[in-house]
């Protein structure tokens, strides 16, 4: 294929979309096909062909539309109309009401305006819309034209000018600016070179990565080849978590087809330009998504860290300069390159340009996958488009950034999302989870919870992960089983400070997190545990267990 | 002939003469014939076949062999540390590494809950506890009678229909206590539910 032939592809697909007059979006994603998103999807087909109406309606498969709490979630085209919580026979009603009489099944359909109005799909923006498994309809929607511009009109040289211009900072955590890495990889004179794109998503409870990966999966390919133009890297991998079978075949499959359009591999689209993707498997390991314990466990070891420097982009796999990119900050390349750095950078606060997309859940009204614009505020995040609390409950915290991030309470909930304000409210913004807790939720209890799972997930290189983590834990088994001491505030506090300065990778830098915000902010519970034994929300028994305070 | 032409194929593969005098065996006999035995062996060693032996595979090749097997036992991981030509000490230290590995063997039924962070938040510990108590299993193990495991993991992407449970392969979103109890007794009853 040459650049010229993406270009009339793109417009024979449109073409052929044109000629429909109603499309019905399917979201067969991970989170609706428990619930029988396939059966509907079928119900569908079905119902079109008894209908008679096949040539002026497609029912196409989609990713995600966003409202994972209500699926299966069906889209139909056009006005958007969102019908929830879809069943096979629920389908035969829609498609004779809706495509055949022209009249939308009111009492169906998803209430809730809010929670798409505050929201800006820049990333997801082809989620839900186009059929993952078909790259006709991503380029019908201007894919690979970004790439196509690259290989025709740019320079390496120019594509990372237009990323460093439009202030994109990585969305895997750090936040570093990707402009400066890129530029980093790209001085590095040796090869090969190699680009690893980070989806592992260990943070239980964050979902955003895999579902991107499942509803557009080219965009992530298409990102990762022009970071291959820019940096002149000659073979990419796909960390992708095992635990994610439905964006491995999705990604498996992406890869095949555009391999065989000549999109990946040798001289791609007839230029001298060349590039190889392959996919590699994760094993759950929350760990492994440290950018030195990648390289480890792509390379068939134990995920490891490993002391930086050298940083990766000097030496990373088999010692070879390595650009790690997170897959979301890779799919919002193409759009930069389209549209432009000065575009994007106008998208979001002045500090943190474009958007993030976060998964919303726990004690909300409209759970599920939302992508915000930086800067917007958590209030807005959970009670305009989360809804509020559900049942009447009083909010208590949110926390935001996963198992190592913050409990904040609801006197912070005006803070922006952005890097800098939500470091210095002592959360992170972790690869985005936003989880809402109500009054039924201890926070001693919560903190346990988190200092569980790090203790469970620290790799064991390094002490103060290893034993701090393991004290602190202690600690909290004898807090929460009723003979805590006054002292023990004291010695949560020290400890945390020596494993946040002294541990190996971000991991021990972080965990200590939840501990230290919920002292800060619910240090109240905390007494009430300590001298009163007492737990507001019921959670903790005080009976002291021996064997786990001293394990 | 035969040999010349294997060796020939093979000959950047750092293996032995009679292991691959084996493999080559295994991989030109019948279909029917493969079927009679235990494929599965056969199925792994392609699969390390078409990743040229290198170390670097170890984990696509331990997937494969839990694919195959539904667990990596002592046996399967002698097997794999052989082929690759890796220490066997390296290898068990990769697969214990990671959680997502078996290394015991499963019981009949599986129920998996999920402890991520909003499942938990919305109540999953309560229903983890509860199977424990009615079936009399720890989380991690097996019955004694190795007809119900009880696995807990960290998230499995359903978090907006939180809490999960995955009973046999069915993921069950919105799950309490005693749906999956019910659940669970009508799987060792031998009913569909
Ligand atoms: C314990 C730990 C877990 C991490 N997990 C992930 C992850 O799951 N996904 C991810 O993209 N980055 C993760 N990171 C961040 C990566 O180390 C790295 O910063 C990121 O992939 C860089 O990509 P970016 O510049 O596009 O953000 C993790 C970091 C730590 C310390
Ligand atoms: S936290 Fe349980 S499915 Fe994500």
């Amino acid at each position: 294929m040459k650049p010229a032939d993406i270009i009339h592809l793109a417009e024979t697909e449109l073409d052929a979309q044109r000629s429909y007059k109603h499309r019905i979006n399917v979201c067969c994603s991970s989170g609706c096909i428990p619930f029988g998103a396939l059966k509907v999807l079928k119900a569908f087909e079905d119902a079109v062909k008894e209908f008679g109406v096949q040539k002026e309606c497609k029912v196409a498969r989609t990713g995600c539309i966003g409202t994972c709490s209500v699926g299966p979630a069906v889209m139909i085209e056009p006005g958007n109309y969102l019908y929830q919580s879809v069943t096979p026979e629920k389908a035969r009603e829609i498609v004779r009401d809706h495509v055949v009489l022209g009249l939308p099944v009111k009492d169906m359909l998803y209430g809730s305006k809010a929670y798409f109005e505050k929201q800006h799909r820049l990333v997801m923006k082809n989620a839900g819309k186009i059929d993952p498994y078909r790259i006709e309809d991503y380029i019908a929607a201007g894919g690979y034209s970004a790439l196509v511009k690259c290989l025709i009109k740019m320079s390496p040289k120019d594509v990372i000018d237009e990323v460093w211009l439009s202030g994109l900072r990585g969305r895997g955590g750090a936040g570093f600016k990707i402009g400066q890495k890129w530029t980093f990889v790209a001085r590095a004179h040796r090869s090969p070179k190699y680009i690893v794109a980070n989806l592992d998503e260990g943070d239980p409870g964050v979902f955003a990565n895999r579902t991107l990966a499942e509803a557009d999966p080219h965009a992530i390919l298409e990102g990762m080849l022009i970071a291959a133009y820019a940096t002149e890297a000659n073979k990419g991998y796909i960390y992708i978590r095992a635990e994610y079978p439905l964006a491995v075949d999705t990604l498996k499959k992406a890869i095949d087809k555009a391999k065989a359009m000549n999109l990946i591999g040798q001289n791609i689209l007839e230029t001298s330009f060349s590039f190889d993707i392959e996919l590699r498997l994760g094993a759950g390991a929350f760990v492994a998504g440290e950018e030195t314990a990648i390289l480890a466990s792509v390379e068939g070891n134990r995920a490891n860290p490993r002391p930086r420097p050298p940083y990766p982009a000097a030496s990373g796999l088999w010692k070879s300069p390595t650009l790690i990119d997170n897959v979301e900050t890779l799919a919002n390349i193409p759009q930069i390159i389209s549209h432009g750095g000065l575009w994007f950078s106008k998208i979001g606060s002045p500090t943190c340009s474009g958007t993030k997309c976060f998964s919303l859940t726990g004690k909300v009204n409209n759970p599920g996958l939302i992508e915000v614009p930086m800067g917007i505020t958590l209030k807005e995040v959970i009670y305009d488009i989360g809804g509020g609390v559900p049942d009447n409950k009083k909010f208590k915290a949110v926390l935001v950034g996963g198992p190592s991030g913050g409990c904040l309470p609801d006197t912070m909930l005006d803070l922006p999302i952005d890097y800098e304000s939500l470091t210095k409210a002592g959360a992170i913004m972790g690869s985005g989870g936003i989880v809402v807790i109500d009054e039924d939720s201890c926070m001693v209890d919560t903190a346990k919870f988190f200092i569980d799972f790090c203790v469970e997930e620290s790799c064991g290189k390094c002490t103060p992960c290893r034993v701090g983590l393991h004290k602190i834990q202690e600690t909290y088994a004898r807090i929460i089983g009723g003979v805590g001491k006054p002292e023990d505030i004291q010695f949560l506090r020290s400890s945390c400070g020596y494993i946040q300065e002294a541990s190996l990778c971000g991991l021990g830098q972080t965990a200590p997190n939840p501990v230290l915000t919920t002292m800060r902010y619910f240090g109240n519970e905390y007494n009430e545990h300590i001298l009163q034994k007492k737990c507001a929300a019921g959670k903790c028994s005080f009976k002291h267990n021996v064997k786990e305070a001293e394990i | 002939m035969a040999l010349l032409y294997f060796i020939y194929k093979n000959r950047s593969v750092p293996y032995s003469v009679v292991q691959r005098k084996a493999l080559f065996k295994a991989e030109n006999r019948r279909d029917s014939e493969m079927l009679k035995e235990d494929n599965r062996k056969v199925m792994l060693e392609k699969t390390i076949k078409e990743h040229q032996y290198q170390a670097s595979s170890l984990l696509e090749i331990l997937h494969k062999t839990q694919e195959l097997y539904g667990y990596i036992n002592k046996d399967l991981l002698s097997f794999v540390a052989e082929s690759l030509k890796l220490p066997p000490s390296h290898v068990y230290g990769v697969a214990a590494f990671y959680n997502y590995f078996r290394l015991k063997q499963p019981g009949e039924h599986v129920v998996t809950t999920c402890l991520g962070t909003a499942c938990y938040v919305k109540g999953a510990e309560e229903i983890i506890s509860a199977v424990e108590k009615e079936f009399k299993v720890q989380r991690g193990n097996t019955t004694a009678d190795g007809r119900l495991s009880v696995f807990i993991t960290r998230c499995i992407g359903a978090c907006a229909m939180a809490p999960s449970i995955v009973v046999d392969d069915e993921v069950i979103g919105k799950a309490t206590k005693e749906i999956i109890i019910e659940r669970i007794k009508l799987l060792l009853e031998g009913k569909k539910p």
